[in-house]
């Protein structure tokens, strides 16, 4: 990395990318938690527990997949993909924001 | 994915070596508080005499509280630990002795408690401090997960270690550390953030309850009833047949007893087991009416869900562990804080050479002050245990000042030192910190010559050790450059 030359443009990708990963992996997160405490079909308090887990352990995984994405774009491209897919599945199952 | 390792590693690093440092000392939370005070050093302790001594003591000494929390003492720990909200002083906690139930003549001290709470709370306002350690175990397994992609060959170079060669010595010795309790220190990582679930990811569960979080609560804990004081004032009924009643149901130890509304006729006595049999928190927990004694809620945790979820955190916090993986999780949590450390460390030896800049030299000087310095402020509140005169008024706080004016010294001290002066500096003064901490054993007279003292000596040795060996490196390094030079 100390190679390259850090161009603004380049700063730019990376702020892109880290917000893609702090607002927008979190909010799929969120997504993925209420999509699991709506859908899955078990007691209530056994699908939100089910659903907290999951979106504990989608954080980490968004967050290297922003970071692996060949560009900023696409990496949000991907967190609008994922949040779209998990609230409509939590929207399906009944859920109003 | 390299990238994001070094960053996502280094701007919660510093944090992350303090926090697992603390909380290695917290796997021995009850053996620490059993050293600190001394005075209560008296038997093995049976956890429902413990926790009816204390409830007598709390009903003269905290009638007007509205709820007390006790964790009885037990086979580990020789006092139990009493916490309520006191009217005027806002939240009390204190330590009683298991046998009379009452906190005079025992030395006032956080003990293991601290570092507990440093842990996950990091000394800042609730709900903050843990919020910010939440979001550390999750950088921290973000770290994880992109340090074995970015150190590919970890597994293939396990067998590699290349000594005194600067970065390359710094990279092996990080990868082996890494590699050799990786299970660990991912569950760590994941167990510690999922204990803060209720703080990092309300949401879905908040949900599920339209934000009626006191009807989630009620779904969380069926048997802990919550219901409002009558206002009008009933004795509590005798304790002794509840807690054996507890026991017997459980077939097993206490960890918890909780009394709402004490004195009033409504109150309630809440009893959870204890991790002694069974993996996890809250795996059984019965409620009692307060001035009548009768059963009114019982459950014993199996819904798959639930239960898995209070495995996870029962991993995390180690209560079920007997001594041996006590001692594997101290030594793989030490594994973890020296893994942090190291890569901290590296950080500076990959850009040394190229990229001496501003946010170089603040990384260069925080490495010296958190890496060699946490080790030694943390010493310094075993120090102050034993120093400080057991009559001081505060002394439980003056020991915690203590330790963070010594932290505080030290940053400041790296701060403005040239760093290859300040190493060797700090090396010297931890391997002097820990061999001062048995001297002071022996020097005050308060230590009681049992095993739990021999643990902390020894330990303190080993980390004096530690510290006069790296200083010793640190010398010889450096005495091999000026001879290059001159010649």
């Amino acid at each position: 990395m100390a190679a390259r030359t850090v161009t603004p443009r380049y700063r730019l990708g990376v702020a892109a990318r880290c917000a893609a990963t702090l607002l927008g992996g979190y909010g799929v997160a969120v997504l993925v938690a209420i999509a699991g405490a709506w859908a899955l079909p078990m007691a209530p308090i056994e699908a939100a527990t089910t659903g907290t887990i999951a979106a504990l352990l989608v954080l980490p995984v968004a967050a290297m997949g922003c970071f692996w994405a060949s560009s900023a774009a696409r990496a949000w491209i991907g967190i609008a993909l994922f949040a779209a897919l998990f609230g409509g599945i939590a929207l399906a199952a009944g859920w109003r924001p | 994915m390299t990238w994001l390792h070094d960053w996502s590693g280094l701007v919660v690093g510093w944090l992350l070596f303090a926090i697992a440092l603390a909380g290695s000392l917290s796997v021995f939370r009850e053996e620490i508080g059993d050293w600190a005070r001394p005075e209560a050093s008296c038997c093995v302790a049976d956890s429902a005499q413990a926790g009816a001594a204390a409830v007598r003591w709390l009903s003269t000494h905290a009638a007007g509280a509205p709820g007390w929390f006790i964790q009885p003492a037990d086979a580990r720990s020789t006092t139990s630990y009493a916490v309520w909200a006191d009217p005027k002083a806002g939240f009390v906690q204190k330590w009683l002795d298991a046998r009379s139930g009452s906190p005079v003549g025992i030395r006032d001290t956080l003990g293991g408690d601290f570092f507990y709470r440093l842990h996950f709370e990091l000394q800042l306002p609730y709900p903050w401090g843990r919020i910010l350690s939440g979001a550390a175990a999750l950088a921290m397994l973000l770290a994880l997960l992109t340090g074995i992609v970015a150190h590919r060959r970890i597994f293939v170079d396990f067998f590699t270690f290349r000594p005194g060669k600067g970065q390359r010595s710094w990279l092996d010795a990080h990868n082996l550390l890494a590699v050799v309790a990786l299970p660990f220190h991912l569950m760590i990582a994941f167990t510690g953030a999922l204990t803060l679930a209720t703080l990092l990811m309300p949401w879905g569960a908040l949900s599920a309850y339209h934000g009626d979080a006191a009807a989630l609560s009620r779904a969380l804990y069926p048997a802990a009833i919550d219901r409002p004081a009558a206002g009008r004032p009933a004795a509590l009924a005798p304790i002794e047949p509840m807690l054996a009643e507890a026991e017997r149901r459980f077939d097993g130890g206490l960890y918890q007893i909780s009394i709402a509304h004490p004195g009033d006729a409504a109150a309630v006595v809440t009893l959870i087991r204890a991790e002694d049999a069974r993996i996890g928190i809250e795996a059984e927990t019965v409620s009692f009416d307060g001035p009548s004694g009768r059963l009114i809620a019982a459950h014993d945790e199996h819904r798959p869900a639930v239960a898995t979820y209070n495995i996870l955190y029962g991993l995390h916090t180690a209560r079920f562990a007997d001594i041996a993986i006590r001692w594997l999780y101290f030594v793989s949590g030490i594994a973890l804080a020296a893994m942090i450390g190291t890569g901290l460390l590296l950080w500076t030896a990959k850009r040394r050479r190229d990229r001496q800049d501003a946010g170089y030299l603040l990384v260069e000087r925080l490495n010296l002050g958190f890496v060699a310095g946490t080790p030694i402020a943390f010493a310094a509140f075993f120090l102050a245990n034993r120093l400080l005169p057991t009559g001081l008024t505060h002394r439980a706080d003056a020991e915690v000042r203590v330790l963070f004016w010594t932290w505080g010294a030290l940053l400041v001290f790296a701060a403005l030192r040239a760093p290859a002066k300040a190493w060797r500096e700090l090396l010297v003064c931890g391997a002097l910190t820990g061999v001062a901490i048995p001297m002071a054993d022996v020097a005050s007279g308060a230590a009681a010559w049992n095993g739990v003292t021999v643990g902390v000596d020894l330990i303190a040795l080993i980390v004096a050790g530690a510290y006069a060996t790296a200083a010793a490196l640190v010398l010889r390094s450096a005495r091999a450059t000026r001879q290059r030079t001159a010649s």
